[in-house]
C-alpha cells in the first residue's frame, strides 16, 4: 500500500450560478490522517469531496494531492478512491468483479484479478464469498466489499462520503471502529464526510467542523469539543447549554457575563476568541451537562432550577432542569448506583467548574 | 344483493366473452381458413382439411422474396433504431439537462407524425440528397430509404424504452467507475450498457416488430424491393388465396411460441430466485408454469402437424367433395330443365324470349360456353365452378378458348363475362347463337 500523502485545499470556493457551496476552504490535511468534515446536511461537506475527488472543479482555489495541483485531471486521474454514500456497488458484477473492477480498467486478467480479489476478501472477513452478487449480501459486508473496491485502486487518498449512515446503529459502531482499524493499517490518508458528531470524534485525527460553505472549526476532537470556535461548532458537536448575556468584566482568558435570566456567570474565554471579547459585548457561554454538578459553588458558576424531569439512560441519567423565567438546562449524571431523583419541582443549586465552560462572542446556533 | 352479485358476474363473464372474441376472432377464423381447401380463404363452406396453403406458400416467389426484404429492413431498422434511441436517450437523461423538454418535443414528434407523410418526406429529402451529389445509387436504394423512413419514429420508440430504463440507473455507478480509474468509454461499456441490455433487448424486438408490420411509410420508400406487407396488399388488389392465411398462421404461431417462451422464462427465473414457489402438482421442470404446459401443448401441435402433412392427403377428400358437387349440379340441370320442358309446353311458341332472357338473368349462361360445364369439366376445375370467380380464374380450355386474348380484340366490351345477348355472337365462337339456347337454356354453374 503507499503510504498516506498531504491534502491541501488552497482557498477553495465553489459556486453554482449564484449559490456558494463552499466559501473560502483552507484545509490542510497530514499525509497518513483521518480527517472528517462534520457539518449538518447541505453545508458543503459533500461538495468539498466531489471538488478532490474530481468530479467537480472549484470555482477558485485549488487542491493539492501529495504536492500536485490537481486543476483539469478527472476522477479517473487522481489518486483518490471514493466510497460513496450509497456504496454504488456495481449490481451485474460479482463481489470479486466489483472489488478488482479498478484492475480490470487498466486490463488486468481474470487471474491476477481473482488473486488479488482473494486477497482483499481476506482483509475484510468476507472469504469465499467472492461469487456472490451484492444483492446477496447484508448491508456491512457490502460496506466492507465497497471498502476494499476502493482500497483495490491503491489510492493515496481515500474519500468516504457518510458510508455509515445506511446502517443500523450496532453496525455503525462495529464498522467506526473496523475503518479505523484498516485506515491504521493501510496508512494512506482517509477523508471521512459525516454529520454524526460521534463518528467524527471517535475517529478522526482532524475534524473540521462546517457550517453553510463555511468551515467554522479545524482541530483534533478535543479542541473541536472542549473550546469551540464559534456558537454553532459549541452546539453542534455534542449537547450544550447556552447562556446569553452582556459581558461585564474581562479578566486575561476568563470573562464575566451578566445573563439574562440567570445572574452573574464566569467562564474561560474559548481560545479563539481571547482578545476579541469587550465588556459591553453580546455574548454566549456554553456549560456541557456533564459539566453540571448538584450543589452550592461559587457564587459566580451556581444556577439555581428545579427539576422537571428525568430520563434513566443506563449510563446516564439526564435531568432536565428549569432555572429562573423558565430557562430550560439539562445536566447529565453517570449512573453510580445510586439514584439522584430528588423531588420533582424543588428549587435546588447547581454549579460548575468555570474552567469548564467556555464563553464567546455571540452568533448563530445550530439548529435542531 | 345475491341476485346482482350474480348478475354482475355474467355480465362481466359476458363482456369478456365479446372483448376476447373481438380480439382473437379474426385470427381464429383466419387461422381455419388456412387449412380449408376451397380456393378463397373461408370456412365455409368447408370443403376439405389440407396442408396444401403451406406448400403454396413456400412455392410463391413474390411472398418469400418479400420476407426477404422484410428481414433485411427489420434488422436494419433495428440496428439503426437502437442506436439512434440509445444516443437520444443518454443525451435527454443524462447530458442536457436544460434542453431536456424541447429534445424531448423533438424526438417524440415522428410518433405523432402520419406514417405517410413520414414515407414521402424521406422519398423526396433522399431524392434531392442524391441529386446533390450526383445520383448516388444508394441513396435512391429502397431498401436504404426503407430502413431511414422506418427509423425515423421507430428510433423514437426505442428511445422511450431506454428513458424509462435509464430513470432507474443510478448515475453514481459511472461515477464510481471513473472513480476507479474507467475512462468513460469504459465506464459506458461496463457498467452502463450491461444495465441497458434488458432495455435494448425489448427495443430490438419492438423495433424489429414495428419495421415488419410497417405499411405506410414503406409503401413511398421501397422501391424495387418491396417488403412483405407491400406484396400482401398487392396480392389482395388481385385476389387472395388461403396461403395467406397459412402465412398468419405461421407468423402467429411463432409470436405465440415466443412470448410463452419468454413468459417461461421469467418464471423460472423468478422461481430460481425464490421469489414464486413452484407448483407442487406439476412436474418440477415445468416451473409450476401454466405457460410451460401450453408451450408444450403448441410444440407438440406444431411437431404433430409438421408430421402429418408428410403422410395425410386431402385428395380422397376432395375427390368426394367434386363427385358431391357433380351429383348437386346435374340434379339441378335435371331440375331446371325439367322445369324448362314444363314451361315450354305450357307456352308453346315463346323460345325465342326465353332464350334472350336467361342468360342476362344468370349472369352468362355456361351451358353455351362450349359445353364447359359438362361433368368431365369438373374434375379438372371444380374449386373455380362457384362462379363468383370463375371469369377471372378459371383456366381458359373448358371454356372452349373464348378467353383467348385474340378474342376480345373483336369485342373488348364483353370481357368482364357478363354476357349480353345482343354481342357480335362470332368472337365467342357462336355460343350466342339463339339455337344454342334450345338445348340448355338455364343451366348456369350454380
Amino acid at each position: 500500500m503507499s503510504s498516506g500523502v498531504d491534502v491541501n485545499l488552497e482557498n477553495i470556493w465553489i459556486k453554482f450560478g449564484d449559490f456558494v457551496a463552499v466559501r473560502e476552504a483552507n484545509v490542510n490535511i497530514n499525509g497518513g490522517d483521518f480527517f472528517s468534515f462534520l457539518g449538518p446536511s447541505g453545508c458543503g461537506k459533500t461538495t468539498i469531496l466531489r471538488a478532490v475527488s474530481g468530479f467537480l472543479d472549484p470555482s477558485e482555489g485549488r487542491v493539492l494531492i501529495g504536492g500536485n495541483d490537481m486543476a483539469g485531471l478527472g476522477p479517473n486521474k487522481r489518486p483518490t478512491a471514493l466510497i460513496f454514500q450509497n456504496l454504488a456497488l456495481f449490481p451485474l458484477m460479482k463481489v470479486w468483479e466489483n472489488i478488482t473492477f479498478s484492475m480490470e480498467v487498466k486490463g488486468a486478467t481474470a487471474g491476477e484479478r481473482r488473486k488479488r480479489a482473494d486477497e482483499l476478501l481476506d482483509m475484510i472477513a468476507l472469504s469465499g464469498q467472492g461469487d456472490k452478487f451484492p444483492s446477496e449480501l447484508s448491508g456491512g459486508q457490502k460496506q466492507r466489499v465497497a471498502i476494499a473496491r476502493a482500497l483495490c485502486a491503491e489510492p493515496d487518498v481515500l474519500l468516504l462520503d457518510e458510508p455509515l449512515s445506511a446502517l443500523d446503529l450496532k453496525l455503525r459502531q462495529h464498522m467506526r471502529s473496523e475503518l479505523r482499524e484498516i485506515q491504521k493499517r493501510v496508512g494512506i490518508t482517509f477523508i471521512y464526510i459525516t454529520h454524526d458528531q460521534g463518528e467524527a470524534l471517535t475517529m478522526s485525527d482532524s475534524v473540521a467542523v462546517m457550517r453553510a460553505g463555511i468551515i467554522d472549526q479545524i482541530g483534533d476532537g478535543h479542541a473541536v469539543y472542549d473550546q469551540p470556535a464559534t456558537p454553532f461548532v459549541a452546539s453542534f458537536v455534542g449537547e450544550n447549554n447556552v447562556f446569553r448575556g452582556k459581558v461585564t468584566a474581562v479578566n486575561g482568558d476568563e470573562a464575566t457575563i451578566a445573563s439574562n435570566r440567570s445572574g452573574e456567570l464566569v467562564s474561560k474565554i474559548t481560545p479563539a476568541a481571547v482578545g476579541k471579547l469587550n465588556v459591553g459585548d453580546d455574548a454566549m457561554m456554553f456549560v456541557r451537562p456533564e459539566m453540571l454538578q448538584m450543589g452550592e459553588g461559587d457564587a459566580k458558576s451556581t444556577i439555581s432550577a428545579k427539576v422537571i424531569n428525568e430520563e434513566f439512560e443506563g449510563n446516564t441519567y439526564s435531568i432536565y432542569l428549569e432555572g429562573e423565567g423558565g430557562k430550560q438546562i439539562k445536566m447529565a449524571m453517570p449512573n453510580l448506583g445510586n439514584d439522584p431523583h430528588k423531588a420533582k419541582g424543588d428549587m435546588m443549586s447547581f454549579n460548575y467548574n468555570a474552567n469548564n465552560a467556555v464563553v464567546m462572542p455571540a452568533g448563530d446556533l445550530a439548529s435542531e | 344483493m345475491k341476485s346482482n352479485i350474480l348478475f354482475g358476474r355474467i355480465a362481466l363473464g359476458v363482456y369478456f366473452i365479446i372483448f376476447f372474441g373481438y380480439l382473437i376472432g379474426p385470427l381464429v377464423v383466419m387461422g381455419f381458413t388456412a387449412f380449408n381447401s376451397a380456393a378463397f380463404p373461408s370456412i365455409t363452406p368447408w370443403q376439405c382439411f389440407t396442408y396444401e396453403w403451406f406448400g403454396e406458400l413456400l412455392k410463391d416467389e413474390r411472398i418469400l422474396n418479400g420476407i426477404k426484404n422484410s428481414f433485411i429492413v427489420g434488422i436494419g431498422t433495428v440496428i439503426l433504431s437502437v442506436s439512434i434511441g440509445l444516443a437520444a436517450s443518454l443525451v435527454l437523461t443524462q447530458v442536457w439537462a436544460k434542453w431536456r423538454s424541447t429534445f424531448y418535443t423533438i424526438i417524440i414528434a415522428p410518433i405523432l407524425i402520419p406514417g405517410v407523410v413520414l414515407g414521402i418526406s424521406t422519398l423526396v429529402f433522399w431524392r434531392q440528397v442524391s441529386d446533390m451529389f450526383g445520383g448516388v445509387a444508394l441513396l435512391n436504394n429502397g431498401i436504404f430509404l426503407t430502413i431511414i423512413g422506418q427509423s425515423t419514429f421507430i428510433a423514437s420508440y426505442c428511445m422511450l424504452v431506454f428513458v424509462a430504463r435509464l430513470q432507474r440507473f443510478d448515475t453514481g455507478l459511472t461515477e464510481a467507475a471513473l472513480d476507479l480509474g474507467a475512462t468513460h468509454t469504459q465506464a459506458f461499456r461496463k457498467v452502463l450498457l450491461p444495465f441497458m441490455r434488458p432495455a435494448i433487448a425489448s427495443a430490438a424486438v419492438l423495433a424489429f416488430l414495428a419495421s415488419f408490420e410497417n405499411y405506410n411509410t414503406t409503401t413511398f420508400t421501397f422501391g424495387s424491393y418491396p417488403t412483405l406487407t407491400i406484396e400482401l396488399s398487392q396480392m389482395v388488389r388481385y385476389g387472395i388465396n388461403p396461403s395467406i392465411s397459412a402465412l398468419a398462421v405461421i407468423i402467429v404461431v411463432i409470436t405465440v411460441f415466443g412470448a410463452l417462451a419468454l413468459e417461461v422464462y421469467g418464471r423460472r427465473k423468478k422461481v430460481k430466485a425464490g421469489e414464486i414457489k413452484k407448483s407442487k402438482s406439476l412436474p418440477g421442470w415445468m416451473f409450476g408454469n401454466i405457460a410451460t404446459i401450453l408451450l408444450v401443448a403448441l410444440s407438440f401441435a406444431v411437431i404433430a402437424m409438421v408430421f402429418t402433412s408428410q403422410s395425410y392427403s386431402p385428395q380422397q377428400c376432395k375427390a368426394d367433395y367434386r363427385e358431391a358437387r357433380d351429383i348437386e349440379t346435374r340434379l339441378k340441370i335435371e331440375a331446371l330443365q325439367a322445369a324448362r320442358a314444363a314451361a315450354n309446353a305450357a307456352n308453346g311458341d315463346t323460345t325465342e324470349e326465353a332464350g334472350t332472357d336467361a342468360p342476362a338473368e344468370q349472369g352468362g349462361a355456361s351451358g353455351a360456353f362450349g359445353g364447359v360445364f359438362a361433368p368431365t369439366n369438373l374434375e379438372d376445375a371444380a374449386g373455380q365452378s362457384d362462379g363468383e370467380d370463375s371469369g377471372a380464374a378459371a383456366p381458359a380450355s373448358p371454356f372452349g378458348g373464348v378467353f383467348a386474348p385474340t378474342n376480345l380484340e373483336g369485342s373488348a366490351g364483353q370481357s368482364s363475362g357478363e354476357a349480353t345477348p345482343s354481342a357480335p355472337a362470332t368472337a365467342f365462337g357462336g355460343v350466342f347463337d339463339p339455337t344454342n339456347l334450345e338445348e340448355s337454356s338455364g343451366t348456369s354453374g350454380n
